[in-house]
Protein backbone atom coordinates (compact mmCIF):
# COMPACT_ATOMS: atom_id res chain seq x y z
CA UNK A 1 0.00 0.00 0.00
CA UNK A 2 1.26 3.51 -0.76
CA UNK A 3 0.24 6.19 1.48
CA UNK A 4 0.40 9.78 -0.66
CA UNK A 5 -2.14 11.70 1.73
CA UNK A 6 -1.18 15.19 2.67
CA UNK A 7 1.41 15.35 -0.19
CA UNK A 8 1.65 18.20 -2.50
CA UNK A 9 1.34 17.48 -6.43
CA UNK A 10 2.94 15.94 -8.23
CA UNK A 11 4.46 13.41 -5.18
CA UNK A 12 1.25 10.86 -5.48
CA UNK A 13 2.03 10.51 -9.01
CA UNK A 14 6.15 10.06 -8.62
CA UNK A 15 5.33 7.87 -5.88
CA UNK A 16 3.22 5.74 -7.79
CA UNK A 17 5.26 5.64 -11.04
CA UNK A 18 8.24 4.47 -8.46
CA UNK A 19 6.33 1.72 -7.35
CA UNK A 20 5.03 0.70 -10.18
CA UNK A 21 8.54 0.67 -12.07
CA UNK A 22 10.19 -1.23 -9.30
CA UNK A 23 7.88 -4.07 -8.71
CA UNK A 24 5.39 -4.16 -11.29
CA UNK A 25 2.63 -5.44 -9.07
CA UNK A 26 -0.45 -6.90 -10.28
CA UNK A 27 -2.11 -4.69 -7.51
CA UNK A 28 -1.34 -1.53 -5.99
CA UNK A 29 -3.58 0.51 -3.42
CA UNK A 30 -2.46 3.95 -3.22
CA UNK A 31 -4.26 7.05 -0.60
CA UNK A 32 -4.78 10.34 -1.61
CA UNK A 33 -6.29 12.91 0.30
CA UNK A 34 -7.16 15.51 -2.54
CA UNK A 35 -9.37 14.79 -5.91
CA UNK A 36 -6.33 16.45 -7.56
CA UNK A 37 -4.19 13.89 -6.84
CA UNK A 38 -7.07 11.22 -7.48
CA UNK A 39 -6.97 12.44 -11.24
CA UNK A 40 -3.71 12.60 -11.41
CA UNK A 41 -2.99 9.17 -10.20
CA UNK A 42 -5.91 7.76 -12.14
CA UNK A 43 -5.08 9.30 -15.36
CA UNK A 44 -1.47 7.85 -14.70
CA UNK A 45 -2.07 4.53 -13.89
CA UNK A 46 -4.72 4.12 -16.80
CA UNK A 47 -1.76 4.92 -19.03
CA UNK A 48 0.83 2.62 -17.37
CA UNK A 49 -1.85 -0.51 -18.16
CA UNK A 50 -3.67 -0.31 -14.73
CA UNK A 51 -7.35 -0.67 -14.25
CA UNK A 52 -8.09 1.77 -11.38
CA UNK A 53 -10.98 1.28 -8.67
CA UNK A 54 -11.89 4.17 -6.76
CA UNK A 55 -13.46 4.68 -2.66
CA UNK A 56 -14.47 7.64 -1.50
CA UNK A 57 -13.26 7.38 1.89
CA UNK A 58 -14.53 10.12 4.90
CA UNK A 59 -12.74 13.47 4.94
CA UNK A 60 -12.66 13.69 1.14
CA UNK A 61 -9.86 11.43 1.33
CA UNK A 62 -10.20 8.19 -1.81
CA UNK A 63 -8.60 4.80 -1.78
CA UNK A 64 -7.03 3.75 -5.67
CA UNK A 65 -7.21 0.31 -6.59
CA UNK A 66 -4.74 -0.64 -8.84
CA UNK A 67 -4.68 -3.04 -11.07
CA UNK A 68 -2.88 -4.78 -13.99
CA UNK A 69 -4.68 -5.13 -17.42
CA UNK A 70 -4.60 -8.76 -19.06
CA UNK B 1 -9.57 11.03 -32.66
CA UNK B 2 -6.90 11.55 -30.36
CA UNK B 3 -7.13 14.95 -30.48
CA UNK B 4 -10.80 15.08 -29.48
CA UNK B 5 -10.21 12.85 -26.24
CA UNK B 6 -7.44 15.46 -25.82
CA UNK B 7 -9.65 18.51 -26.15
CA UNK B 8 -12.19 16.35 -24.70
CA UNK B 9 -10.69 16.21 -21.32
CA UNK B 10 -8.62 19.11 -21.14
CA UNK B 11 -11.28 21.91 -22.37
CA UNK B 12 -11.73 23.48 -19.07
CA UNK B 13 -7.89 23.48 -18.93
CA UNK B 14 -7.96 25.76 -22.37
CA UNK B 15 -10.79 27.57 -21.52
CA UNK B 16 -9.01 28.32 -18.49
CA UNK B 17 -6.16 30.08 -20.37
CA UNK B 18 -8.43 31.47 -22.98
CA UNK B 19 -9.93 33.50 -20.22
CA UNK B 20 -7.35 34.61 -18.52
CA UNK B 21 -5.59 35.61 -21.63
CA UNK B 22 -8.27 37.45 -22.48
CA UNK B 23 -9.03 38.92 -18.92
CA UNK B 24 -5.28 40.26 -19.15
CA UNK B 25 -6.04 42.11 -22.33
CA UNK B 26 -8.93 43.72 -21.22
CA UNK B 27 -7.68 44.63 -17.95
CA UNK B 28 -4.74 46.13 -19.62
CA UNK B 29 -6.85 48.13 -22.12
CA UNK B 30 -9.11 49.35 -19.12
CA UNK B 31 -6.28 51.02 -17.10
CA UNK B 32 -3.58 48.22 -16.00
CA UNK B 33 -0.16 48.90 -16.36
CA UNK B 34 1.01 47.81 -19.43
CA UNK B 35 1.49 43.90 -20.60
CA UNK B 36 0.21 43.53 -17.00
CA UNK B 37 -3.06 42.80 -16.78
CA UNK B 38 -2.33 39.99 -14.70
CA UNK B 39 1.33 39.59 -12.65
CA UNK B 40 0.74 37.74 -9.13
CA UNK B 41 4.33 38.78 -7.91
CA UNK B 42 3.89 42.37 -9.45
CA UNK B 43 0.02 42.68 -7.95
CA UNK B 44 1.72 41.16 -4.34
CA UNK B 45 4.11 43.96 -4.64
CA UNK B 46 1.44 46.77 -5.11
CA UNK B 47 -0.31 45.38 -2.48
CA UNK B 48 2.86 44.92 0.06
CA UNK B 49 2.83 48.46 -0.86
CA UNK B 50 -0.86 50.02 -0.23
CA UNK B 51 -0.07 48.21 3.73
CA UNK B 52 3.27 50.18 3.64
CA UNK B 53 5.55 46.74 4.25
CA UNK B 54 7.14 48.76 1.41
CA UNK B 55 7.44 52.52 0.67
CA UNK B 56 9.58 52.98 -2.58
CA UNK B 57 7.68 51.40 -4.75
CA UNK B 58 4.10 50.75 -6.42
CA UNK B 59 1.77 50.58 -3.58
CA UNK B 60 -1.91 49.89 -4.61
CA UNK B 61 -4.06 47.23 -3.26
CA UNK B 62 -4.58 44.97 -6.53
CA UNK B 63 -8.76 43.84 -6.00
CA UNK B 64 -7.81 41.03 -8.91
CA UNK B 65 -5.64 39.02 -6.15
CA UNK B 66 -8.36 39.25 -3.55
CA UNK B 67 -10.29 38.27 -6.33
CA UNK B 68 -8.95 34.83 -7.19
CA UNK B 69 -8.39 34.01 -3.87
CA UNK B 70 -12.00 34.40 -2.56
CA UNK B 71 -13.37 33.00 -6.30
CA UNK B 72 -10.75 29.95 -5.63
CA UNK B 73 -12.89 29.72 -2.30
CA UNK B 74 -16.03 30.17 -2.99
CA UNK B 75 -15.87 27.62 -6.27
CA UNK B 76 -13.68 25.06 -3.69
CA UNK B 77 -16.91 25.28 -1.01
CA UNK B 78 -19.53 24.70 -4.39
CA UNK B 79 -17.47 21.89 -5.39
CA UNK B 80 -16.63 19.86 -1.69
CA UNK B 81 -13.20 20.27 -2.15
CA UNK B 82 -12.04 23.35 0.11
CA UNK B 83 -9.75 21.21 3.06
CA UNK B 84 -8.21 22.97 5.63
CA UNK B 85 -4.31 21.68 5.52
CA UNK B 86 -0.81 22.91 6.59
CA UNK B 87 2.26 21.98 7.92
CA UNK B 88 4.18 20.49 5.20
CA UNK B 89 7.42 22.32 6.29
CA UNK B 90 5.79 25.72 6.49
CA UNK B 91 8.84 27.78 7.31
CA UNK B 92 10.89 26.22 4.17
CA UNK B 93 7.98 27.67 1.80
CA UNK B 94 7.82 31.18 3.84
CA UNK B 95 11.48 31.14 2.39
CA UNK B 96 11.02 29.84 -1.16
CA UNK B 97 8.00 32.27 -1.51
CA UNK B 98 10.73 34.93 -0.63
CA UNK B 99 13.01 33.69 -2.87
CA UNK B 100 10.29 32.95 -5.57
CA UNK B 101 9.67 36.81 -5.38
CA UNK B 102 12.45 38.21 -5.55
CA UNK B 103 13.27 36.35 -9.06
CA UNK B 104 10.10 37.30 -9.89
CA UNK B 105 10.81 40.88 -9.73
CA UNK B 106 14.06 40.96 -10.94
CA UNK B 107 12.77 39.81 -13.77
CA UNK B 108 9.85 41.46 -13.76
CA UNK B 109 7.01 39.32 -13.74
CA UNK B 110 5.40 36.03 -12.57
CA UNK B 111 5.45 33.41 -14.69
CA UNK B 112 1.94 34.48 -15.87
CA UNK B 113 2.97 37.74 -16.66
CA UNK B 114 5.77 35.76 -18.28
CA UNK B 115 3.77 34.73 -20.83
CA UNK B 116 1.16 37.84 -21.11
CA UNK B 117 4.78 39.41 -22.17
CA UNK B 118 5.64 36.75 -24.89
CA UNK B 119 2.12 37.46 -26.16
CA UNK B 120 2.69 41.17 -26.32
CA UNK B 121 6.18 41.21 -28.43
CA UNK B 122 8.00 41.20 -25.81
CA UNK B 123 11.41 38.86 -26.69
CA UNK B 124 12.89 39.40 -23.16
CA UNK B 125 10.19 37.74 -22.05
CA UNK B 126 11.18 34.59 -24.16
CA UNK B 127 14.88 34.27 -22.63
CA UNK B 128 12.95 34.70 -19.20
CA UNK B 129 11.00 31.51 -20.20
CA UNK B 130 13.94 29.21 -21.00
CA UNK B 131 15.46 29.99 -17.55
CA UNK B 132 11.80 29.69 -16.06
CA UNK B 133 12.36 25.95 -17.95
CA UNK B 134 15.63 25.26 -17.28
CA UNK B 135 14.76 25.91 -13.39
CA UNK B 136 11.82 23.55 -13.70
CA UNK B 137 13.93 21.09 -15.49
CA UNK B 138 16.80 21.53 -12.13
CA UNK B 139 13.63 20.90 -10.12
CA UNK B 140 12.22 17.77 -11.45
CA UNK B 141 15.68 15.92 -11.01
CA UNK B 142 15.16 16.44 -7.49
CA UNK B 143 11.16 15.43 -7.47
CA UNK B 144 12.96 12.35 -9.28
CA UNK B 145 15.01 11.67 -6.72
CA UNK B 146 12.52 11.76 -3.93
CA UNK B 147 12.05 15.48 -3.31
CA UNK B 148 9.05 16.10 -0.90
CA UNK B 149 8.56 19.20 1.90
CA UNK B 150 6.89 16.22 3.92
CA UNK B 151 3.28 15.68 4.18
CA UNK B 152 0.43 18.24 5.21
CA UNK B 153 -2.10 17.67 8.09
CA UNK B 154 -5.54 18.10 8.24
CA UNK B 155 -6.06 21.64 10.01
CA UNK B 156 -9.47 22.84 11.34
CA UNK B 157 -11.65 24.85 9.02
CA UNK B 158 -10.56 28.43 10.94
CA UNK B 159 -7.19 27.55 10.20
CA UNK B 160 -8.25 26.87 6.66
CA UNK B 161 -10.56 30.30 6.15
CA UNK B 162 -7.94 32.50 7.97
CA UNK B 163 -6.24 33.73 4.79
CA UNK B 164 -8.79 33.94 2.33
CA UNK B 165 -10.78 35.96 5.30
CA UNK B 166 -8.05 38.06 6.32
CA UNK B 167 -7.16 39.13 2.95
CA UNK B 168 -10.78 39.74 1.90
CA UNK B 169 -11.29 41.85 5.36
CA UNK B 170 -7.94 44.18 4.44
CA UNK B 171 -10.06 44.75 0.91
CA UNK B 172 -12.93 45.82 2.28
CA UNK B 173 -10.74 48.57 4.65
CA UNK B 174 -9.16 49.39 1.46
CA UNK B 175 -12.14 50.35 -0.27
CA UNK B 176 -13.81 51.76 2.47
CA UNK B 177 -11.30 53.99 4.30
CA UNK B 178 -8.31 55.79 3.20
CA UNK B 179 -6.08 53.66 5.45
CA UNK B 180 -3.86 52.22 2.72
CA UNK B 181 -1.55 53.99 0.35
CA UNK B 182 -1.94 54.19 -3.19
CA UNK B 183 0.30 55.34 -5.64
CA UNK B 184 -0.35 58.67 -7.33
CA UNK B 185 2.20 57.69 -10.23
CA UNK B 186 3.61 55.06 -11.87
CA UNK B 187 2.83 51.65 -12.17
CA UNK B 188 1.02 51.47 -8.82
CA UNK B 189 -1.50 54.37 -9.58
CA UNK B 190 -2.48 52.33 -13.24
CA UNK B 191 -5.31 50.53 -12.47
CA UNK B 192 -8.51 49.21 -14.11
CA UNK B 193 -11.99 50.22 -12.02
CA UNK B 194 -12.42 48.15 -9.30
CA UNK B 195 -15.49 46.25 -9.31
CA UNK B 196 -14.08 45.00 -13.03
CA UNK B 197 -11.23 44.07 -11.57
CA UNK B 198 -12.51 42.36 -8.95
CA UNK B 199 -14.88 40.26 -11.09
CA UNK B 200 -12.05 39.32 -13.38
CA UNK B 201 -10.04 38.07 -10.65
CA UNK B 202 -13.47 36.25 -9.12
CA UNK B 203 -13.77 34.64 -12.38
CA UNK B 204 -10.29 33.65 -12.93
CA UNK B 205 -9.70 32.19 -9.34
CA UNK B 206 -12.95 30.27 -9.65
CA UNK B 207 -11.88 28.74 -13.06
CA UNK B 208 -8.25 28.02 -11.96
CA UNK B 209 -9.48 26.15 -9.13
CA UNK B 210 -11.55 23.45 -11.43
CA UNK B 211 -9.16 23.17 -14.05
CA UNK B 212 -6.12 23.42 -11.46
CA UNK B 213 -4.18 25.66 -13.65
CA UNK B 214 -0.45 26.01 -13.10
CA UNK B 215 2.61 27.80 -15.23
CA UNK B 216 4.83 25.80 -13.40
CA UNK B 217 2.86 22.23 -13.63
CA UNK B 218 2.55 22.63 -17.63
CA UNK B 219 6.15 21.98 -18.28
CA UNK B 220 6.53 19.90 -15.01
CA UNK B 221 4.00 17.28 -16.45
CA UNK B 222 4.80 17.40 -19.81
CA UNK B 223 8.58 16.47 -18.70
CA UNK B 224 7.45 14.02 -16.57
CA UNK B 225 4.36 12.26 -17.36
CA UNK B 226 3.90 13.42 -20.92
CA UNK B 227 1.02 14.70 -19.62
CA UNK B 228 -0.22 17.74 -21.52
CA UNK B 229 -3.47 19.27 -20.76
CA UNK B 230 -1.79 21.85 -18.69
CA UNK B 231 0.87 23.15 -21.05
CA UNK B 232 -1.79 23.80 -23.27
CA UNK B 233 -3.10 26.36 -21.09
CA UNK B 234 -0.27 27.50 -21.12
CA UNK B 235 -0.27 28.04 -25.09
CA UNK B 236 -4.38 29.29 -24.70
CA UNK B 237 -3.40 32.02 -22.89
CA UNK B 238 -0.50 32.92 -25.57
CA UNK B 239 -2.97 32.81 -27.96
CA UNK B 240 -5.37 34.60 -26.41
CA UNK B 241 -3.23 37.85 -25.52
CA UNK B 242 -2.07 37.84 -29.25
CA UNK B 243 -5.07 37.85 -30.31
CA UNK B 244 -6.76 40.01 -27.76
CA UNK B 245 -3.72 42.73 -28.83
CA UNK B 246 -4.31 42.38 -32.49
CA UNK B 247 -8.15 43.10 -32.30
CA UNK B 248 -7.78 46.29 -29.75
CA UNK B 249 -5.19 47.01 -32.63
CA UNK B 250 -2.34 47.13 -30.03
CA UNK B 251 -0.01 46.29 -33.01
CA UNK B 252 2.58 43.01 -32.05
CA UNK B 253 6.24 45.07 -31.63
CA UNK B 254 8.47 41.56 -31.73
CA UNK B 255 11.51 43.22 -29.99
CA UNK B 256 13.45 43.47 -27.03
CA UNK B 257 13.46 47.32 -27.22
CA UNK B 258 11.13 49.63 -25.39
CA UNK B 259 9.01 46.87 -23.56
CA UNK B 260 6.59 48.18 -21.39
CA UNK B 261 7.73 47.88 -17.80
CA UNK B 262 10.57 45.65 -19.13
CA UNK B 263 14.87 45.45 -19.27
CA UNK B 264 16.57 43.63 -21.83
CA UNK B 265 19.56 42.08 -19.90
CA UNK B 266 20.10 38.43 -20.91
CA UNK B 267 21.74 37.11 -18.19
CA UNK B 268 19.59 37.94 -15.09
CA UNK B 269 16.55 37.52 -17.31
CA UNK B 270 17.23 33.82 -17.33
CA UNK B 271 19.39 33.30 -14.45
CA UNK B 272 16.05 35.51 -12.46
CA UNK B 273 13.49 33.03 -13.92
CA UNK B 274 15.33 30.07 -13.40
CA UNK B 275 15.23 30.96 -9.40
CA UNK B 276 11.67 30.86 -10.34
CA UNK B 277 11.11 27.83 -11.85
CA UNK B 278 13.20 25.94 -9.66
CA UNK B 279 10.98 27.11 -7.02
CA UNK B 280 7.86 26.89 -8.11
CA UNK B 281 8.51 23.03 -8.54
CA UNK B 282 9.77 22.79 -4.72
CA UNK B 283 6.69 24.40 -4.28
CA UNK B 284 4.46 22.61 -6.16
CA UNK B 285 3.19 25.20 -8.13
CA UNK B 286 3.23 28.85 -9.74
CA UNK B 287 2.25 31.55 -7.40
CA UNK B 288 -0.97 31.63 -9.08
CA UNK B 289 -1.22 27.99 -8.39
CA UNK B 290 -0.49 29.14 -4.69
CA UNK B 291 -3.11 32.04 -4.22
CA UNK B 292 -5.82 29.61 -5.01
CA UNK B 293 -4.49 26.22 -3.49
CA UNK B 294 -4.77 29.16 -0.11
CA UNK B 295 -8.23 30.44 -0.93
CA UNK B 296 -8.90 26.53 -0.87
CA UNK B 297 -8.09 26.10 2.89
CA UNK B 298 -4.24 24.96 2.23
CA UNK B 299 -2.28 27.04 4.85
CA UNK B 300 1.19 25.91 3.28
CA UNK B 301 0.63 28.09 0.09
CA UNK B 302 -0.78 30.70 2.33
CA UNK B 303 2.38 31.16 4.33
CA UNK B 304 4.02 31.04 0.53
CA UNK B 305 1.96 34.02 -0.81
CA UNK B 306 2.79 35.85 2.31
CA UNK B 307 6.36 34.53 1.81
CA UNK B 308 6.32 36.69 -1.69
CA UNK B 309 4.39 39.43 0.01
CA UNK B 310 7.68 39.57 2.38
CA UNK B 311 9.81 39.02 -0.85
CA UNK B 312 7.99 41.46 -2.73
CA UNK B 313 8.43 44.27 0.32
CA UNK B 314 12.33 43.25 0.43
CA UNK B 315 12.38 43.93 -3.20
CA UNK B 316 11.97 47.62 -2.83
CA UNK B 317 12.84 48.07 1.04
CA UNK B 318 16.29 46.81 -0.41
CA UNK B 319 16.33 48.29 -4.09
CA UNK B 320 16.63 44.50 -5.44
CA UNK B 321 13.84 45.19 -7.93
CA UNK B 322 14.84 45.66 -11.30
CA UNK B 323 13.78 48.75 -13.27
CA UNK B 324 13.25 49.00 -17.16
CA UNK B 325 17.14 50.29 -16.72
CA UNK B 326 17.65 46.76 -15.67
CA UNK B 327 18.68 44.65 -12.67
CA UNK B 328 20.42 46.36 -9.61
CA UNK B 329 23.89 45.29 -7.96
CA UNK B 330 22.27 44.03 -5.00
CA UNK B 331 18.93 42.49 -7.19
CA UNK B 332 21.58 40.28 -8.99
CA UNK B 333 23.09 39.16 -5.24
CA UNK B 334 19.68 38.35 -4.01
CA UNK B 335 18.80 36.34 -7.35
CA UNK B 336 22.76 34.25 -6.52
CA UNK B 337 21.18 34.12 -2.71
CA UNK B 338 17.91 32.57 -3.75
CA UNK B 339 19.67 29.84 -6.10
CA UNK B 340 21.99 28.92 -3.25
CA UNK B 341 18.92 28.30 -1.05
CA UNK B 342 16.69 26.73 -3.31
CA UNK B 343 19.96 23.98 -4.20
CA UNK B 344 20.29 23.35 -0.21
CA UNK B 345 16.67 23.26 0.60
CA UNK B 346 16.62 20.44 -2.71
CA UNK B 347 19.77 18.85 -1.20
CA UNK B 348 18.69 18.12 2.05
CA UNK B 349 14.75 17.70 1.13
CA UNK B 350 15.97 14.87 -1.51
CA UNK B 351 14.29 11.58 0.86
CA UNK B 352 11.46 13.80 1.84
CA UNK B 353 9.43 11.24 3.84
Amino acid sequence: MLDARGLACPIPVIRTQQAIQEASPESLEVLVDNRPAKENVTRFATRAGYSVSVTALEDGEFALLLTKNG
Amino acid sequence: MKKDNFLRSNWLLILCGLVIGAAAVVLGYHGNPGNMGFCVACFLRDIAGSLRLQTTGPQYFRPEIVGIVVGACIMAFAGKEFKAKGGSSPVTRFFLGVFVAIGALVFLGCPLRMIIRIGSGDLNAVIGLVGFIVGILVGVVFLKKGFSLKRAYKQSVTEGLAFPAAFLVLFILSVATGLFSQSESGPGSMAAAIPLALVVGLIVGALAQRSRLCMAGGIRDAVMFKSFGLIAAFGAILVAVLAGNLLLGNGLHFSFDNQPIAHKDFLWNFLSMLLVGWGCILLGGCPLRQLVLAGEGNGDSAITVIGMLAGAALSHGFNLASSVKGPTHYGKIAVIAGLVVVAFVSFTNRKGD
